[in-house]
């Protein structure tokens, strides 16, 4: 289960306190970025890195609840891409239809996440075919939707949580919106699995789902919870992406897989059973600082592509590593 | 297993779009000169529907092909996915309703698979039913046996990318990548003084008709002294585009941007937008978004196009083998214009799709707009 509900004499025998390796991965590959490119420590620079990397850590926030509780989603990435065409089709240029749209691509999350868990829990089909299924399905649906094309644009008053920054403020100078947007739904989304019963139970039944029927907890019910909040939280990174960017057919693309390599680096279990919010929106950070600095590297696109790998493996490894150490 | 399968996965993060692309063809001088010279050589042809235009004049005789109507059409497509192929797919439907000769259009969609195609150019041969063939080959070489086959049976007509062989009746393109490149790359030699920063943004490796761009573009950039900062692959995503320009722009001035593909040039224009930057010399693509970004902040920009008009030409092509007309043979060369500050105002439709590509030569035609989606 996670750290705070390790045994306590489990505990006093460590010498050193135990902090989730992505920490320092992270921290060291913001110092390179710094040794980079010093503009990175003005507000412009790290803000506009955290904007950029809010909706990956937000949909890898998500993510983690259905890692925990011992499967996968891999359709939040279509889902991404059915947001941001979805609006832009609804919206149809006019600014004022923006907050209906919003509640409607939410209603759309439930409705995915519910369909996501009840194919899963009732009809047992495993969670990694089961939401391929679903993302195969939903591109499909953005595809039919769209026609193939962007047929309109997104309103700037849809844009404003991904694109706008409040500017001219004392110390930070600059803040924008999707940072905000990160710590609101960060710490809603860290209080919900780590400060309350649900997530005790999403860890349960991850770790031993019969020990946890046995002891009571409705399996059904919190899995299919998790899948809701997963696609939940993929389709608050939609609206952020395409504010972040506008209109593309193919956004969402990768974006599963990114959000599970988050979850991974932040110390996640993939058996489900152990996962942190907090460490995977690291996780998430993580795999954008890799982005950052091989930019301001300057490497050529095949090296650069060499490693990126390279780093994932290795930080994945020290994940695995204090797993080990950890008698997991 | 579940774990490995996962992991896997999650490595393959690391993996995806890994090209290692090597391009021994795609730098080819002569190809680069003969393209220029095209981009300023006057087309022959009826005066405003470049689509039934060319620019060499070697034709082919037809009149053994020639037979009586209802004619079936045959289409083996490489796919329709991307917007510029959506754009070029419903041009072509509609150039079909001008022919009341065609009986049938048989359309198949290879989805951007080789085998595939293949597959379907088997299929229509077999099937019996068509009167001419084209196709639009997913990739070079892999098609020509299957196009070769399809020679031997009936006429062919190709057009977008080629095979290696002449046996079709013709090949329908226009200028080509190097036209490209050098449109966009020349227009921000004469707008940016030498040792200017220029940043090339491309969408991804190992495609000819894209490499071609890039070469022809960076030729252009160098020859006219101009500092390339860099040149990145942006997989065409919105959000990837507009991270590689920020990071660029906290690293240094930028005074010009080239791309390869406008579909993500709003993306880049934003960055500086929202950044607060000066907008540099801007090259982008026909797509609206961009021409009324263009418009709407007085850039100085350039819009090369690839113009998806040529997807009228082999309709118009297959109508003339089919009635023994002389074409265009063996290459039927389209002009490739690019829109300027000059005819900016005459390609913007507020009332078109973001990326509806201006150049579709689809004004005029009957479903306007609304067959390309717009209002």
């Amino acid at each position: 289960m996670t750290d705070n509900t390790l045994p306590q004499a489990d505990r006093q025998k460590r010498q050193l306190p135990q902090v989730n390796p992505v920490y320092f991965v992270l921290a060291a590959l913001i110092v390179a970025i710094i040794l980079q490119n010093p503009a990175f420590v003005e507000p412009t620079g790290y803000m506009n890195f955290l904007k950029r990397a809010a909706p990956l850590a937000i949909l890898a926030a998500g993510q983690v609840y259905v890692i925990v509780s011992g499967g996968f989603d891999l359709s939040v990435g279509s889902v991404i891409t059915l947001v941001v065409v979805g609006s832009s089709m609804l919206l149809n240029n006019d600014p004022n239809a923006t907050w209906w749209v919003i509640a409607v691509m939410f209603g759309i999350g439930i409705g995915v996440g519910l369909i996501n868990g009840l194919v899963v829990c009732y009809l047992k089909v495993p969670s990694l075919i089961a939401t391929l299924g679903m993302m195969i399905t939903l591109n499909g649906v953005a595809f039919m939707w769209s026609g193939g094309a962007p047929r309109g644009y997104l309103a700037d008053s849809f844009r404003f949580f991904g694109r706008y920054n409040f500017t001219d403020l004392p110390v930070i100078r600059i803040l924008p919106v999707a940072v905000i947007v990160l710590l609101v739904l960060g710490y809603a989304l860290y209080w919900l699995m780590h400060r309350t019963n649900l997530g005790r139970m999403i860890h349960a039944i991850g770790d031993n789902p019969r020990a946890a029927n046995l002891a009571g907890v409705p399996i059904n019910r919190v899995r299919i919870i998790a899948f809701i909040v997963s696609s939940l939280s993929a389709v608050a990174a939609g609206i952020m992406l395409g504010g972040f960017a506008g209109v593309s057919t193919d956004v969402g693309i990768g974006y599963e897989l990114q959000a599970i390599t988050a979850a991974v680096l932040g110390g996640a279990l993939l058996l489900g059973g152990r996962g942190s919010v907090p460490a995977t929106i690291a996780g998430a950070l993580t795999l954008s600082a890799i982005f950052t600095l091989l930019n301001f590297l300057g490497l050529p696109q095949p090296v650069r592509q060499i490693v990126q790998g390279l780093i994932l493996i290795a930080a994945v490894a020290i994940a695995v590593q204090r797993r080990k150490h950890t008698g997991r | 297993m579940k774990k490995i399968l996962a992991l896997a996965l999650a490595a393959g993060l690391a993996l995806t779009g890994g090209t290692f692309a090597q391009a021994p063809n795609f730098d080819d001088p002569a190809e680069f000169a003969r393209q220029k010279e095209f981009l300023t050589a006057t087309p022959m042809g009826p005066e405003g529907m470049p689509w039934e235009q060319y620019l060499v004049e070697t034709m082919k005789d037809t009149a053994a092909f020639k037979k009586n109507g209802p004619y079936t059409v045959c289409f083996s497509n490489a796919g329709v996915n991307n917007p510029w192929r959506v754009v070029g797919w419903t041009n072509m439907q509609e150039e079909v309703k001008l022919h009341p000769e065609i009986g049938e259009l048989i359309h198949v969609d290879a989805e951007g698979s080789d085998d595939k195609q293949i597959a379907d150019i088997d299929d229509l041969l077999a099937g019996g039913k068509c009167s001419v063939l084209i196709v639009s080959p997913n990739t070079t070489a892999a098609l020509t046996p299957a196009v070769e086959k399809a020679c031997a049976v009936l006429p062919v007509i190709i057009f977008d990318r080629g095979v290696n062989t002449d046996c079709p009746v013709t090949f329908i393109h226009p200028v080509g990548g190097y036209g490209f490149g050098i449109q966009g790359a020349q227009f921000i030699a004469d707008n940016v003084k030498a040792g200017g920063n220029v940043l090339m943004l491309r969408i991804l490796p190992g495609v000819d008709v894209l490499e071609t761009r890039y070469s022809g573009g960076k030729h252009v950039l160098e020859d006219a002294g101009l500092n390339i900062v860099g040149a990145e692959f942006t997989d065409g995503d919105n959000a990837k585009t507009k991270s590689i320009v920020e990071d660029y722009l906290a690293r240094g001035k930028i005074d010009a941007i080239w791309m390869d593909a406008g579909a993500t040039a709003v993306a880049a224009v934003e960055a500086f937008e929202d950044g607060g930057y000066d907008m540099p010399v801007f090259v982008g693509e026909d797509q609206q978004d961009f021409l009324q970004k263009w418009k709407e902040l007085g850039l100085t920009a350039i819009a090369p196009a690839y113009p998806s008009y040529q997807w009228r030409t082999p309709i118009i092509a297959a109508v003339r083998t089919l009635k023994g007309e002389a074409v265009p043979s063996p290459e039927w060369i389209l002009p490739q214009p690019a829109i300027t500050q000059a005819t900016l105002d005459s390609f913007i439709n507020t009332d078109m799709p973001p990326l509806h590509y201006a150049l579709c030569g689809c004004e005029g035609m009957a479903n306007y707009p609304a067959a390309w989606g717009g209002k």
